[in-house]
């Protein structure tokens, strides 16, 4: 087991990592930028090392400066989180032939999760069912072009082989607005994630987004811990995630998990990842891999009762998976919310100084955040301060609990999301469950159109 | 017990508002102790039913973490500070058989090198930003250097 290891990440996953670290009695460096000296994991760190300035450009995204901060503090492992690096096939090459360990996958697995055509590929090799579409990248003649959406069948979505996370897709309609949307979907490619490639999918109407969690270690070992619903979103923003999902018969989980544990297997899969399908009509469709922890492990985490961070250790360090897919026993009913500091109607993001902090507790309730009274939350990063967890034996107890904490819970001095959320907790159809990913959306719409007609 | 872990130490004294603090670790040990402003401790009498101002050392203090108490600045000398622009480890000369590349004392010129920070087996000339007298030299030959820290004072 290793004796340190560095976190290079900020924010609540940080402290995560940091409380799985001391937990096994690891000694925790926290590599952090300028921005973030105040922050109470750095605090908290036996060790910290400023690596640059408040910029991510300059900081968590730097790859040098982290990789000299676990040289000067002898650090053995690096753990990337989620974000940043952690997706990043060249850091985690550099990471290795700079003798540390990262914790996640091989990077040639990063490379090829992170290419989405290519995963598609390998996905469908390994027998897990993918969203039809143009079988590899788009080809540049219109004529093709035409020739693929005709046979898909509108509507449409391109997607950029080098973006993923909602990130680089355009949605096309009709015939008349596919080469436009192609050549311009291609140039975002470019620009944003060096690689012009484009792929077509047929899109989705209604879809549930369904994920499922594995875990893999280096001995070929490969089990998956259940699935998630993370349907509730907002621009491709996950805001409300649960486990299990409503609605699915198990048995068809257990089909559908088996089929992701047998792809870990063939692709030589090593640590935590997840699956990412979208769900209609009681199929599921592929489309893409995150091959690092995510941020709504908790809710897999308070429903299998598996520490996913911890193991995520323990396989980088090289043991045995101490699971086998018989010891999985997912029970009760987890959900969470993830508080932003943004204005619950717009938006807009409302970085600045928490002047109270209140969070709250009870039976069932986690909470995973960094902030405390007094800390300022720094406009550089992305807005979120917090999950909040709720846990019961049912959905509905869930929902309850999470009712009840939302209530407790006071934050002064920025806008959260908070109201949103105890909006969501109320409403029918969440209540009932299998809402689909356009539905925030929808709602949001609906709301703004009340407002502007009142 | 090393200079960053000490001054680390001695910042959590000023922040957490304790008096004492003492730290073993292994055969080492060190013990702070805060001095604070007010020579006696405070008394006062509140007279039964009186509303009057609220006695002084009342006021809250809210948390560990509250950034508005003042900070002891030990005295700086005057001068400009060159401060570290990478994370690696400090040398003063370019090899361990050369000469520092200065001494307290040397005079500099904007762009003269001060020193080395090696980073991932690169060695990096760290340049001057001022002119003067090195006044201070504040970090240790060997010693790991984070972004921000600062390594010299040029008077």
């Amino acid at each position: 087991m290793f004796g340190k290891i560095l976190i290079a990440n900020r924010g609540e996953i940080a402290l995560r990592i940091q409380r799985a670290c001391r937990e096994l009695g690891i000694k925790t460096v926290v590599a952090h930028s300028e921005a973030d000296r105040d922050a109470k994991y750095v605090r908290l760190a036996d060790e910290s090392v400023c690596i640059g300035p408040a910029p991510s450009n300059q900081s968590y995204l730097n790859i040098p400066a982290i990789i000299s901060a676990a040289e000067v503090t002898d650090a053995e492992a690096i753990h990337p989180g989620y974000g940043f690096l952690s997706e990043n096939a060249d850091f985690a090459e550099r990471v290795e032939s700079s003798g540390f360990v990262f914790i996640g996958p091989r990077p040639e697995t990063i490379r090829l999760m992170g290419d989405k055509v290519f995963a598609k590929a390998a996905m469908k090799a390994a027998g897990v069912p993918c969203v039809p579409g143009s079988e590899g990248a788009l080809s540049e003649d219109p004529k093709e072009i035409l020739a693929t959406a005709r046979s898909i069948g509108y509507p449409v979505i391109i997607k950029a082989a080098g973006g993923g996370g909602g990130r680089g897709m355009r949605v096309v309609n009709t015939e008349a607005a596919l080469i436009n949307a192609v050549t311009m979907t291609r140039t975002e490619a470019l620009n944003f994630f060096g690689n012009p490639n484009v792929y077509m999918e047929k899109y989705l109407e209604n879809p549930r987004h369904i994920e499922i969690q594995v875990l893999a270690d280096s001995h070929r070992n490969a089990i998956y811990l259940g699935e998630r619903d993370c349907s509730m979103q907002r621009r491709h923003q996950k805001i409300i995630e649960e486990a299990p999902a409503p609605g699915i018969l198990s048995r068809h989980i257990t089909r559908i998990g088996e089929r992701c544990a047998d792809a870990c297997r063939r692709i030589n899969y090593r640590g935590a990842g997840t699956f990412e399908f979208l769900y209609e009509n009681r199929e599921f469709y592929f489309i893409e891999m995150n091959t690092r922890i995510q941020v709504e492990h908790p809710v897999t985490e308070m429903i299998s009762g598996i520490d996913i961070v911890q193991e995520q250790i323990r396989v980088a360090a090289g043991e045995k998976l101490r699971f086998r897919q018989r010891d999985v026993n997912c029970r009760g009913h987890a959900i969470e919310c993830r508080i932003n500091a943004e204005d619950p109607y717009t938006f807009v993001p409302f970085p600045g100084r928490i002047t109270l902090y209140h969070p709250p507790g009870g039976p069932g309730i986690r909470v995973d955040s960094h902030v405390y009274q007094g800390y300022t939350v720094p406009p550089h990063y992305d807005s979120m301060v917090g999950k909040v967890i709720a846990y019961g034996d049912s959905r509905e107890q869930a929902i309850l609990r999470m009712r009840i904490a939302l209530s407790e819970m006071s934050i002064d001095g920025i806008k959260t999301n908070i109201a949103l959320h105890q909006e969501l907790l109320h409403d029918a159809n969440f209540v009932k469950g299998g809402t689909s990913i356009h539905y925030l959306e929808k709602k949001l719409a609906a709301r703004g159109e009340v407002k502007k007609n009142n | 017990m090393d200079l960053r872990k000490l001054k680390k130490l001695i910042d959590l004294v000023e922040e957490a508002g304790i008096a004492e603090l003492e730290v073993t670790e292994g055969e080492e040990k060190v013990r702070i102790v805060k001095h604070t402003a007010a020579a006696a401790p405070q008394t006062y009498l509140v007279p039964q039913g009186a509303a009057g101002a609220v006695p002084q050392g009342a006021r809250e203090k809210s948390t560990v973490f509250d950034d508005d108490d003042l900070d002891d600045e030990p005295d700086e000398p005057q001068g400009e500070v060159v401060k570290s622009p990478m994370v690696g480890t400090f040398y003063r000369a370019a090899s361990p058989t050369s000469d520092p590349f200065v001494d307290v004392g040397s005079t500099v010129k904007v762009g003269d090198p001060l020193c080395i920070v090696e980073a991932m087996k690169l060695l990096n000339e760290i340049e001057s930003d001022f002119s003067g007298t090195i006044k201070e030299i504040l970090v240790e030959n060997g010693q790991p250097v984070e972004y921000g820290e600062p390594l010299f004072i040029i008077g």
